[in-house]
Parts: structure tokens; sequence; C-alpha cells
């Protein structure tokens, strides 16, 4: 069991043919996960690896393959538009990995969202995506991240954080500790999937037994994440918030990582969290051990 | 990206909103003309100088003063904000050197209010909050009288509303027939500064209203999405080099994330969020020990050698930075493309600081090779936590 992809996960890539798109489709593949169909306008009829069948849009590609997930490579100037085909088309899940879009588009792409109530789910962007651990037949690797650092398990990590998950995952897999699915949701101000969205599907999930959440500075994601896990989880949360020593105003790499009017410093968010019932690592080398010693009581 | 008051305000003309007349000066000689022209065109002698710094409480600093006595006065004041060093509560005890002015025309102010447009992101819409109190820090007022400050929400798909300014107005005490129309229309055009030329932030602050009747934005700072850099061509005329840490421009320019801080420890991350958390492990184990990050900087997920090359070569120049933590998580980033990057920057510019490596995931067995067979000094380490406490032990002793 896990959250969101699995076996059953038929995927299209949009971007499939440029330079990102196209290696990180091949690594999907040799992961296992099932690439169905890529998408680049202007390339319909094409064949990716000799074998996935590339289209014009995405709604041909859902017509011919039966996809119900994208995952969307295009460049920053397309992106919002490739979100919103990908909405269109009535996909379940709309993976965004591309950085650099531009807020006020995403701000239209989000009042969309919006409007579907939850018929589609949209991951990022500016993330690296979303990995249920598995062999082939069994997991699915949808984004960038590395396939071989993952264990199939029961921990579902969530992160707003790309190289910060991969460094979650090194410490639970380097313990003997698989995951259920990981999610990065993203460093941008405004995106899809919030930390409580990814919550409720772990709570709810009976094959994920505990939560590694990786917050940052910026906005209320985690506050809200710890009136969540305070009000509905029964499940142990071991968390890390980054940006103890960021200086206000400074925008720490990530569009959504900045400390603005005083607002978004990590002490609030670790002691809204701690105050919630989850333990907040001491450094982010002791995310997964602060996790099993939860676990282990 | 940040621009000056004098560029944010010509921006709030095209859209319509309305300011008052005023026109830049670099040197002494601009003030007193620019002075001269505006007393002309308004028939009022009086003026006021405004320094042009990326920083806000200039007028508190002693940036910004009022000359009643036309171009003779104006020329005094020019000659002493120019080439000042403008220490206010956002520039830090060093200050920003003042290099342009702005000269504006006096008003006659009868209220003055703050208006700002930002974007909400817990709501996920275009939030506009206007306040009875302008003038000062509007944080202040947040966080004592945050019920004077007023919020209305945009819908990104209906766009802004005039209902929504309207019941502003009728509590801003703007709501007789003179002012009602004035305000309305100035929200409208402000929504379409903040969608259409990508503002992360606009802020009027004071918004005034004049004795005559008419408001006006006698401040206004604006920040730009750089998100959005691609779709504005323009706004590499807005820069102002003078304002930025040259060290971070560099590193913009390689296509890098960097920020400068008060420490010792270079770090040489890939990812934004490890690049903070290592800042924060080094805080951590080196509290009290003297022992602090000098830089964010991110590499980011695909960066080439050259970036990890010239990334190390800034770091190595700080004078500063007393020891290097590099700590690489390799996902699509190769930890041989990294060790190649260090050894190539190292041997160009000499490694005469300790230098900490911590290598993880993808080729991580080639590059820890490439680093031992360097022949540099290196003091390879098995975790995070390991390689930040050898990096503090290298600095603290």
């Amino acid at each position: 069991m896990s959250v969101l992809v699995g076996k059953d996960t038929r995927l299209v890539v949009q971007g499939m043919t440029g330079s990102a798109g196209a290696f990180h489709s091949k690594q999907m593949l040799d992961y296992g996960t099932q690439v169905v169909a890529g998408v680049t306008p202007g390339r319909g009829g094409e064949k990716f690896e000799g074998s996935v069948p590339v289209f014009d849009t995405v709604a041909q590609a859902v017509a011919a393959t039966g996809a119900n997930a994208t995952c969307i490579f295009v460049p920053p100037p397309g992106a919002a538009d490739a979100i919103l085909e990908g909405f269109d088309a009535g996909l379940a899940l709309v993976v965004c990995i591309t950085e650099g879009i531009p807020v006020a588009d995403m701000l239209k792409v989000r009042r969309v969202l919006e409007g579907l109530r939850g018929k589609t789910r949209l991951i990022g962007p500016n993330c690296p995506g979303i990995i249920t651990p598995g062999p082939a037949g069994v997991g699915c690797k949808i984004g960038i991240m590395p396939g071989h650092i993952h264990k199939p398990g029961h921990i579902g990590v969530v992160s707003r954080s790309g190289t910060l998950t991969y460094e979650a995952v090194g410490q639970l897999t380097a313990q003997g500790v698989g995951q259920s699915t990981c999610i990065g949701i993203g460093g941008d101000p405004v995106g899809g999937m919030d930390f409580v969205d990814v919550l409720e599907l772990f709570q709810a999930d009976p094959d994920t037994h505990g939560v590694i959440l990786i917050g940052e500075i910026g906005g209320g994601a985690e506050e809200r994440a710890a009136q969540f896990i305070k009000d509905k989880m029964n499940k142990p949360v071991a968390a890390f918030v980054a940006g103890t020593t960021a200086p206000p105003g400074k925008r720490m790499g990530h569009a959504g990582a900045i400390i603005a009017g005083g607002k978004g410093t990590a002490a609030e968010k670790i002691a809204a969290l701690e105050a919630a019932g989850a333990r907040v690592a001491p450094t982010p080398s002791d995310m997964a051990s602060t996790l099993v010693s939860m676990m282990g009581r | 990206m940040k621009i000056h008051e004098h560029q944010a305000k010509a921006i709030f003309a095209r859209y319509g909103v309305p300011i008052p007349r005023g026109y830049v000066a670099m040197t002494v000689d601009d003030a007193a003309a620019a002075a001269t022209r505006l007393a002309q065109e308004t028939g009022s002698p009086i003026v006021v100088v405004k320094a042009q710094i990326h920083a806000g409480g200039r007028g508190k600093g002693g940036g910004v003063k009022v000359a009643k006595g036309g171009a003779v006065e104006a020329r005094e004041l020019a000659q002493k904000i120019l080439g000042m060093q403008l220490v206010t509560h956002q520039t830090g005890p060093e200050g920003q050197k003042v290099r342009r002015l702005y000269i504006e025309q006096g008003l006659d102010i009868a209220r003055e209010l703050y208006l700002g447009a930002v974007i909400d992101r817990d709501r996920r819409r275009v939030a506009f909050m206007a306040s009875t109190e302008g003038g000062v820090e509007i944080e202040k007022v947040a966080a004592e009288t945050p019920e004077k400050i007023l919020t209305v929400h945009v819908d990104p798909a209906a766009g802004f509303a005039a209902y929504q300014a309207r019941e502003l107005a009728f509590r801003l005490g703007l709501g007789a027939k003179e002012t009602l129309g004035k305000f309305v229309k100035l929200m409208a055009a402000l929504y379409e500064v903040v969608i259409r030329e990508d503002c992360s932030l606009c802020e009027i602050n004071p918004l005034v209203l004049t004795r005559g009747g008419d408001i006006v934005a006698l401040d206004a700072k604006v920040t730009l999405d750089d998100n959005a850099e691609f779709r504005h061509p323009e706004w590499r005329e807005l820069e102002d080099k003078d304002e930025e840490d040259p060290i971070e421009l560099e590193a913009k320019a390689a296509g890098l994330n960097y920020v400068s801080l008060d420490g010792n420890v270079g770090c040489l991350v890939n990812g934004a969020g490890l690049a903070m958390a290592t800042m924060d492990i080094i805080k951590h184990f080196g509290q009290g020990r003297g022992v602090a990050p000098a830089n964010f900087l991110d590499v980011g997920g695909g960066a080439s050698q050259e970036q990890v090359t010239k990334a190390f070569k800034m770091i190595l120049r700080s004078p500063k930075v007393k020891a290097i933590f590099v700590n690489i998580f390799g996902g699509i980033m190769k930890c041989d493309v990294i060790a190649n990057g260090v050894i190539a920057a190292a041997k160009e510019l000499g490694l005469k600081v300790p230098l900490v490596v911590r290598l993880e995931g993808t080729n991580v067995e080639l590059g820890r090779k490439i680093l031992s067979e360097s022949g540099l000094a290196i003091q390879a380490a098995s975790t995070m936590a390991d390689g930040a406490q050898k990096v503090v032990l290298a600095v603290a002793r």
C-alpha cells in the first residue's frame, strides 16, 4: 500500500523531448514506472526510446493510452499552461517539477485547481516529485529523485525541499527502515498539495506507520500541519524545519523560503510542531533516528 | 528584485496611480535644476529631497528632507544627503551609500494612510491591506493594533472588484463623494500594476489625502517577482548594481543561489533546503565556540563542473572564511562532478583553509576516489553531523 501512486499509475510526461524531460523519463522507465506516453506539441507521432509514443496534446495521450497521471518538465514560460492542460485532460494527478514559475501564474492555476474540487491533485511546482518505492510492477517514481536510495516500507516522508528529502530517505534506508511514499510538495509560495493534504493521506493509509515532515522558513504551512497533527493524527510524526539561521528578508534559494515582515521563522514553526506532539529533530542529521526513537516506544 | 522609489512611481504613473511630480538627480546640480523646474511647474517653491536606496525607513535616518526655500535650499540639502552613508532599520549598522536622489514637489497633506498589496500565500490570493495609520512602520501597527489593518482578497478569476475598494474607502474615511471614485480608481490601477508587472510586493506608505482632495502615492515600494524576469526584458534597466552585494550578483550571473552571512565557515551545498540545513547544523555545533556559517550557497540540482568551480572559487576568495564545508547529497547532481569542480578551483587558487567534504548519493564512490587521489588536504566526513563537527573543530581550534 501507499498513497497517490503505485502499480496502477500510468504516466504521461509533458516536455518529454527536452533535455531534462528526456533524461528523467529514461530514469523513471528504468525504475519501473509505467511511462505510457509523452507530450511535446509538434512532435506527435514520434517514439521516445523506441517505444513510448509521443503526442501533440495531453488529451490525445490520455485518449490513446489511458494515462492517469502526468509529470511536467516544461520550462517556466509554458509551465502554468502545461499544468492547466493536465487539469483539463482529467488526470487524477499532476506533478510539476519546473522551478521558476511566476507567482501570478500560480495564483490562476491554484484558482482553477480549487474549482476541480479534489478531482485532480497537484504536486509542486519546484519539487522533486513523488515516489512509492518498490520493484518494477509495484513501485512508481514520478520526478527527479534518485530511485536507488529508497527502500519499500512503512514511513511516509513529506517535504518542501528536494535534497533534504533525499537526506531523510538516506538516513531511513541506512537504518534499514523503508518508506511507503515520499512526496516533495515544493519550495514555491503558491503551489498544489500542502502538508495537511499529504498528512491526511498518510493518516488514512494503513501501510504508513509513521511520518517525517520537513519544513522550512516562510509562510504558514508548518503551523497548519501542526494543527492537523494535534487534531487528527495518531501516527508518530518527526519533523525538521530548515532555516533557523536564515536572515530575515532574504530569499534562501526557494522562492517561498523567506522570512517576510518577521513572519515565517523556523522558531515559530518548531514551537508549533512541538506543541502539537511532533518531535523535532535537533539537527538535520537526526531526522530518521528521531522518528525511530518515537516508534520504538 | 527590489527597485527604487522613483522607478516604482514611474510604473505607477503608467497605470494611472497618482504620484507627485518629481525628477531623479544624480548630482547636486541636477537636484537644484529639478527644484527650479518643479517650482515653475507647480507655482510653489517647496520641494522634498529624497535619498534613493533599496531600504525603508529613509526619513527617520535623515535621508528625506523638505526644502521650503526652493532651489538654493534644495542644493544645500542635496549636498548633505548625496554620498552620505544612510543608516536605517533595514540597512544594518554600516548603512547604504546614497548615490541618487529624487526631487519631488511638496504636497499640502491632510491625512496619511497606508495601502499595500502582497501575495497572501496562505490564502493563495493577492491581498490588499489598508490602514488609517499611515507613515509609520506597518509591522508595528500589525503587532500592536491589528484591528487597524483592513484586508481584502482578490479572486484571480474575477479580478479586482470595485465593491472591495468601496468597502475599504468607507472604513478609511474616504467615503465622501469627491474621494470615493478616486480611491476606487487608484485601487483598480494598483491591482493592474501587481498582476501585469509581476510584483511580489507593492506598498504605498504613506498614501496621502491632500487638502485639495486628491489621493496621491507619496511613497512607493515595489519588489518584483524574480521568477517573472523572462517576460520583462525592461527590468534589466531597473537593476541598480550599487545596491546589491557584489558576490551575490556574481553568483546570480553564474546561475547560483548565494546569500552572504556573518560567520566564518564557507558552505557549498546542492539544494536550497539542504543548504539551509547545513547552515543550521554548523550553528548548532558551533554556537558558543565562535563558529557560524559565512554563506548560503546552493549550486542547484544539475550544476556543471564549471559552476561548481566558480562557486568554490567565490568561497575561497572570501577573507572571512576560515574553513569550508562541502555537503552534497547527489541525486541528479553527481558526486564526481562536485569533486572535479572543487579540485579545479583549489588547484587554481590554492587551498589555504581546512576543507571538510561529505559526499553521499549518485556516484559517491567515484567522487571520494577523485578527492582522495587529488593530493589536497581534505577531511572526509561520513554524515552531515560528522562533517559539521569536524569543520567546527577546525575553526574553533
